[in-house]
């Protein structure tokens, strides 16, 4: 059959072949090879890491692991029951916290007073806080909770945790409700409802997936936090019986045991890790499910 | 609630000029906008405008974009407050009582006019809760009253009978002429006294254009309807009177068939015959 492609060259021919058009297309190939090669090689990290996880941590992955308390040094078996209670207490507490802060904060710089000065600091200071080092998080909660309280606990811990989730929280609701259509609010409005009303009855549902994904984001995030917690909650041994006690998490489970020079502590840590990543994996995919839009 | 329009202390002496023939059943001086100036921060969109709005009939505001003909429609229910920086002089008056007096709610003020935007807005809920907004947020909760505004608001809404097996589908998956009517029914629902309309019916095909110029016609009988358009033969065929805007002035305002036939200044002529804007 003949091919159609060489009737067109013959109709392009006036245009075609000129040299610079065709250096440009070599240029432009040459920079989608180049795109898709760069793209390709930024899986290369996160595929390398998925791996090794799943290669190291689940030689030891058994439901002892999930039930069982860590190992003293030296000694083999147990697991790290007591770490995701920890993670799990201390990010809830953080939640507690940030999460009502964050998405009221967010209401009243987006729908009460988006000019005041008040508002202009507080998306400032957010932006400001979304770039602090997370170990900041912690001084501020050891100076304020642990030195206060005489003691490291779950509660300090979800402290450093909020002050990490709030300004992710606030930036994220803020752009949630920024993506509500205008002309709802003026149909509102125009109805003669009040500002309570109209956020209440309109925007924030509307909102309200866009929020909740943006929290789950930085639940996700303070999760796998190590510095701020490593000395706000320190580590425990033992099963928390308090929020105001020292209390175990993942992330400095991960910390102390890597660095130990016993093999199945060692392992103990990539299984931890495994399952700090699939804990993330799951609330970002259930934040997903349960908050997607209609 | 106080409500803006019942205002016994009428006076009906008072005898101003106006474009239309006062009749002896409605006021000619309903709405009366005097020496109106407004800003949208420091620039100004509306200069010393002077007009009196007849009871029930419809009023056009036609002019090119940009005259300040919505940004007077939008005064009139305070909805530019809702803007920063903006700022008035002058006074509007709704039935002898300034829309600016401290003691009337723009609550109260908003509820008593209703308003229908250019894009439609139905919020994204069933078609009856759309309906019923109104009376939600003024704490209605009688069922047998909230069903029975449903159907009196879509049947005056022209609606009913297309929508009422399914009241309780999502009012977005209606058409947009359709959604546009939900939102002149939920605009009703509220029993207001006068309707703004935005340019209503700029996003509708002409069938939905016509069904909603009819109704215009039919809801004349009990609001007092000013309606913005950049249609001139939507204007002629809807209203009353017709007002002029050019660049955040009111040029002309008199009977719509005077403007469109005999128009007084030059720059109305121009526009209507297409020479520019």
């Amino acid at each position: 059959m003949e091919n159609i492609l060489d009737r067109q060259t013959d109709f392009f021919a006036d245009h075609a072949i000129s040299s610079r058009s065709a250096r440009r297309s070599f240029g432009s190939r040459v920079l989608t090879t180049l795109c898709v090669g760069l793209s390709f090689l930024t899986l290369i990290p996160l595929f390398s890491i998925v791996y090794v996880l799943i290669a190291k941590g689940t030689p030891l992955l058994s439901w002892g692991v999930f039930t069982g308390l860590p190992p003293a040094a030296g000694l083999e078996g147990g697991g790290f029951g007591n770490a995701i209670v920890g993670t799990l207490f201390m990010v809830a507490i953080a939640l507690v916290i940030a999460a009502p802060l964050g998405m009221l904060a967010a209401v009243y710089v987006t729908e009460y007073a988006p000019f005041s000065k008040l508002a202009h600091t507080v998306r400032f200071v957010a932006k400001l806080l979304t770039g602090i080092p997370s170990i900041i998080a912690g001084v501020f909660a050891f100076a304020v909770v642990v030195l206060v309280t005489g003691q490291f606990s779950a509660f300090a811990g979800g402290v450093a945790l909020a002050v990490l989730m709030l300004p992710t929280i606030l930036l994220t609701s803020e752009q949630a409700l920024l993506g509500v259509q205008r002309a709802y609010r003026e149909a509102s409005f125009g109805l003669g409802a009040t500002p309570f009303q109209t956020i209440w009855r309109v925007v924030l549902p509307e909102a309200l997936p866009a929020m909740m994904t943006g929290v789950m984001l930085a639940v996700a995030r303070a999760a796998g936090e190590t510095a701020p917690v490593l000395f706000t909650a320190l580590f425990s041994q033992y099963w928390a019986r308090s929020l105001m006690e020292p209390t175990a998490s993942l992330s400095v489970l991960i910390y102390n045991f890597a660095t130990l020079p016993y093999e199945y502590q060692v392992d103990l840590a990539w299984t931890a890790s495994l399952v700090l990543v699939i804990l993330v994996t799951i609330t970002n995919v259930f934040a997903q499910l349960v908050f997607r839009k209609r | 609630m106080k409500n803006i329009m019942e205002n016994p202390a009428r006076d009906s002496t008072a005898s101003k000029s106006s474009a239309l023939e006062p009749t002896p059943d409605f006021r000619a001086d309903f709405i009366v906008v005097k020496d109106f100036n407004f800003f949208y921060g420091s620039k100004q969109a509306l200069y010393n405008v002077d007009m009196e709005i007849p009871e029930k009939r419809v009023t056009a505001f036609i002019g090119p974009s940009g005259c300040g003909k919505s940004t007077l429609l939008r005064n009139f229910n305070r909805m530019n407050e809702l803007i920063d920086g903006t700022r008035y002089e002058g006074d509007i008056t709704i039935n002898d009582r300034s829309i600016y007096d401290s003691k009337i709610e723009v609550i109260a003020l908003r509820r008593s006019i209703g308003m229908v935007f250019q894009k439609s807005n139905p919020f994204p809920k069933s078609i009856y809760e759309n309906i019923v907004y109104g009376m939600r947020i003024a704490g209605e909760k009688n069922k047998k009253v909230l069903n029975q505004t449903v159907e009196e608001s879509l049947r005056g809404a022209a609606l009913w009978d297309e929508v009422k097996d399914r009241l309780h589908d999502s009012a977005l998956s209606l058409s947009g002429g359709q959604m546009q009517r939900i939102c002149i029914a939920r605009a009703i629902a509220n029993k207001p006294k006068i309707l703004l309309m935005d340019e209503p019916c700029s996003a509708l095909d002409p069938i939905a254009t016509a069904k909603v110029e009819d109704l215009i016609h039919e809801l004349k009988k009990s609001f007092t309807i000013v309606i913005v358009t950049h249609n001139m033969q939507q204007a002629t065929r809807c209203s009353d009177q017709c007002a002029f805007f050019y660049l955040g002035k009111l040029i002309e305002f008199d009977r719509t068939a005077k403007i469109f036939s005999n128009p007084a200044q030059k720059q109305t002529e121009d526009y209507i015959t297409g020479r520019f804007g």
